[in-house]
């Protein structure tokens, strides 16, 4: 029994990062914005994470750190693709590749290539009081960290501001069909850029959390795949919050089956479990892509004529 | 081109230079920002050892030039299915499959003659890179799954298989046990063909395949059938064109390409397949030398050169200068990606028109379209 919650608390810790960026992500989603750059915002904001904390001794500062420096690049994307109206596939690879670069070139000037890194405060695991002492659920639901909490909390939230909300509404208008929200005077360009900065903030979040809740440390191209997979639950969430939620625990579940495995199977090749995570997100892929939510205007720039 | 004098060809030569120089300049200006903040190298200094280092001198353009090869397929990889309408990300990942497949066949294979041997090796870098993209052409036409992300996870899974083959089947029996492959095999290798220089016979081979790249998209039935997809797919179907072939074929050839580019990599210049063998984003890379050259083959050799001086400059750079990194290389390729797709905004004089991301599109688009009308 104690193995079960063991690895539902595992898989539960490590959909979180895909969770707080694909919640980001299902807004910018819904608004007609495919940003293929997620990946290497996380990158970003897991870097910068580190170096706030570095900086303040605080993790929650590094954190805001992390968002706001996120924010600014996410801002760059919103710039190129909603103003200058490129292309967004392509203008998201730029950004991937650039956010490699930097944080190699500052990490490296920073930190050194092959030094240890230094001590920095990190997100503590924070049982909630008598919940966590329910047999079994108390030990997988309520023994985290805070982000966590905040990451699920916020899946109810995000759900109503989609569907119930006037904001939400507009997003999705703006997603569905640009031209007619124009007509009727929504701003398209003002609501895609501010979609994008807030999947920006949830992206930097995101980041902090992979360098600063799941390991201590910043290493070149941590998030390995982590943007795409946050794209990916989008997809497989069928573009709604609650949705995204479940395609994370699928994928936080694949990605703890994957630790499982290398920890159980010695003298095994210790790749192939490695590639569960990946190999699911594909076959997923494959499973929704026929009937879906995924909006109209989805990659295509708005022109106003 | 026909009929223009000779005035009005330099005008459009001229002009079709704007964007990339601009969007270079822009580059270089905000890459130097980073040189400043992350170290205490003058810009300029730091600008001036890359270039000399991959310009300079014959020697350093010979490096350069080995540098270009791997990028120049990756390019052609990525221009060839966005030509038919692909967004192909996956090059990184088909030019490891390429690499892994040549390896097994350079190095599994001993004592075959080279006439037998070096063909055998580069057919199976292409195969390999080509079944690899296919499979994204598959789940594409199969379960309309967006390339995006597959191909993108298809190239994390190419960088575990090299991995594991590197570290298990294919581990070189010899102590420290480091991971890597034995050394390709005599028989199959690429050598220069310039006395006195490295630079190898792949870099023939590149320039045959942006001929043929050419000649296939403007010379044949078939390229014309992709290119005209690529531009309209409904216009294409009116026309009884297939799109599913079209996709399955243009991922399978920009597979192919990227698989024949890491084969040459590992054949010619690496000579052994490691685990560190794909540290430079190669695939990645090949999307702005491509984006850069504006999809057009001339275009891509001139700016596969120049990524291939950048990324050989930035080497020296890094051991003259000490303190500014190599990746600031990476960072100015980025930056040129985002410059040249978003080009837009270096258009000043007249009112901003929104032009498509590529060029050529407005002129192929009307060519093709009239003929697809008359084939239809």
């Amino acid at each position: 029994m104690n193995e079960i919650a063991n690895f539902f608390q595992t898989a539960i810790r490590l959909a979180t990062p895909t969770l707080i960026a694909g919640l980001g992500l299902v807004f910018s989603e819904r608004a007609g914005i495919v940003n293929i750059g997620t990946e290497g915002l996380m990158l970003i904001g897991a870097l910068t994470g580190v170096m706030g904390s570095l900086y303040t001794g605080n993790v929650w500062l590094g954190t805001l750190i992390a968002i706001a420096v996120t924010v600014l690049f996410a801002a760059v994307f919103a710039f190129f693709t909603v103003v200058v109206k490129a292309d967004q596939t392509v203008i998201g690879t730029g950004l991937n590749l650039l956010a490699s670069g930097l944080t190699i070139t500052v990490n490296r000037a920073i930190f050194g290539a092959n030094t240890s890194p230094p001590k920095i405060d990190t997100f503590r695991t924070t049982p909630i009081p008598l919940l966590s002492r329910i047999p079994l659920f108390g030990e997988m639901l309520f023994r985290h960290q805070i982000p966590i909490y905040i990451a699920f909390l916020l899946v109810p939230i995000a759900q109503f501001m989609m569907f119930r909300s006037n904001t939400g509404l507009i997003v999705r208008s703006v997603g569905e069909n640009p031209k007619a929200c124009d007509t009727v005077g929504i701003r398209v360009t003002g609501t895609r850029f501010l979609a994008i900065l807030y999947s920006g903030v949830m992206a930097g979040f995101a980041g902090a959390f992979i360098s600063m809740g799941q390991l201590s440390f910043f290493t070149e191209g941590m998030v390995a795949g982590g943007g795409f997979i946050a794209l990916a639950a989008v997809v497989f969430g069928n573009y709604t919050p609650v949705g995204v939620m479940l395609a994370s625990l699928v994928f936080g579940a694949s990605n703890a089956l994957m630790y499982r495995l290398q920890a159980l199977a010695t003298g095994f090749p210790s790749q192939l479990p490695l590639m569960i995570p990946y190999i699911i997100t594909i076959v997923s892929l494959c499973f929704v892509s026929r009937k879906s939510n995924k909006p109209a205007g989805s990659a295509i720039p708005y022109i106003k004529e | 081109m026909e009929g223009m004098t000779f005035r009005q060809r330099a005008q459009a030569i001229l002009q079709s230079l704007y964007y990339p120089l601009m969007a270079i300049i822009a580059s270089l200006l905000v890459g130097s920002l980073v040189i400043l903040l992350t170290s205490n190298t003058n810009p300029f200094v730091a600008y001036g050892h890359m270039i000399s280092g991959g310009f300079g001198t014959l020697k350093a353009f010979d490096a350069t030039l080995i540098k270009a090869v791997p990028l120049l397929f990756t390019a052609l990889s990525f221009a060839i299915a966005k030509r038919s309408g692909i967004i192909n990300l996956g090059a990184e990942g088909q030019f490891m499959i390429g690499a892994l497949c040549a390896t097994a066949v350079g190095v599994g294979i001993p004592s075959l003659p080279m006439a037998i041997h070096l063909p055998l090796t580069l057919i199976a870098g292409f195969v390999g890179g080509a079944l690899f993209g296919l499979i994204t052409g598959v789940l594409k036409v199969k379960f309309g799954a967006s390339e995006l992300i597959i191909t993108i996870m298809l190239n994390y899974i190419a960088r575990l298989l090299v991995a594991y083959f590197v570290t298990g089947p294919m581990l070189e029996q010899l102590p420290p046990y480091y991971p890597q492959s034995a050394s390709v095999a005599k028989t199959a290798r690429l050598e220069g063909f310039i006395p006195g220089l490295n630079v190898h016979t792949g870099l023939l081979l590149a320039l045959l395949c942006v001929f043929l790249y050419y000649f296939y998209l403007w010379k044949t039935t078939s390229g014309f059938r992709m290119r005209v997809v690529g531009l309209n797919p409904s216009a294409g179907e009116y026309a009884g064109m297939s799109v599913a072939r079209s996709t399955l074929l243009s991922l399978f050839l920009a597979g192919g390409l990227a698989g024949l580019g890491g084969c040459i990599e590992i054949i010619a210049v690496q000579r052994r397949l490691m685990i560190t063998s794909f540290s430079v984003p190669y695939g990645f890379t090949g999307i702005a030398v491509a984006l850069l050259g504006n999809l057009n083959p001339i275009g891509i050799i001139f700016s596969g050169i120049l990524f291939g001086g950048l990324s050989a400059g930035s080497l020296k750079m890094e051991v003259l200068t000490r303190d500014v990194n190599s990746y600031v290389a990476v960072v100015i390729q980025a930056l040129i990606i985002l410059f040249i797709a978003g080009r837009q905004m270096f258009q000043f004089k007249r009112k901003r028109k929104h032009i498509s991301i590529d060029t050529h599109e407005e002129v192929d688009r009307v060519e093709t379209e009239e003929k697809a009308g008359e084939s239809a």
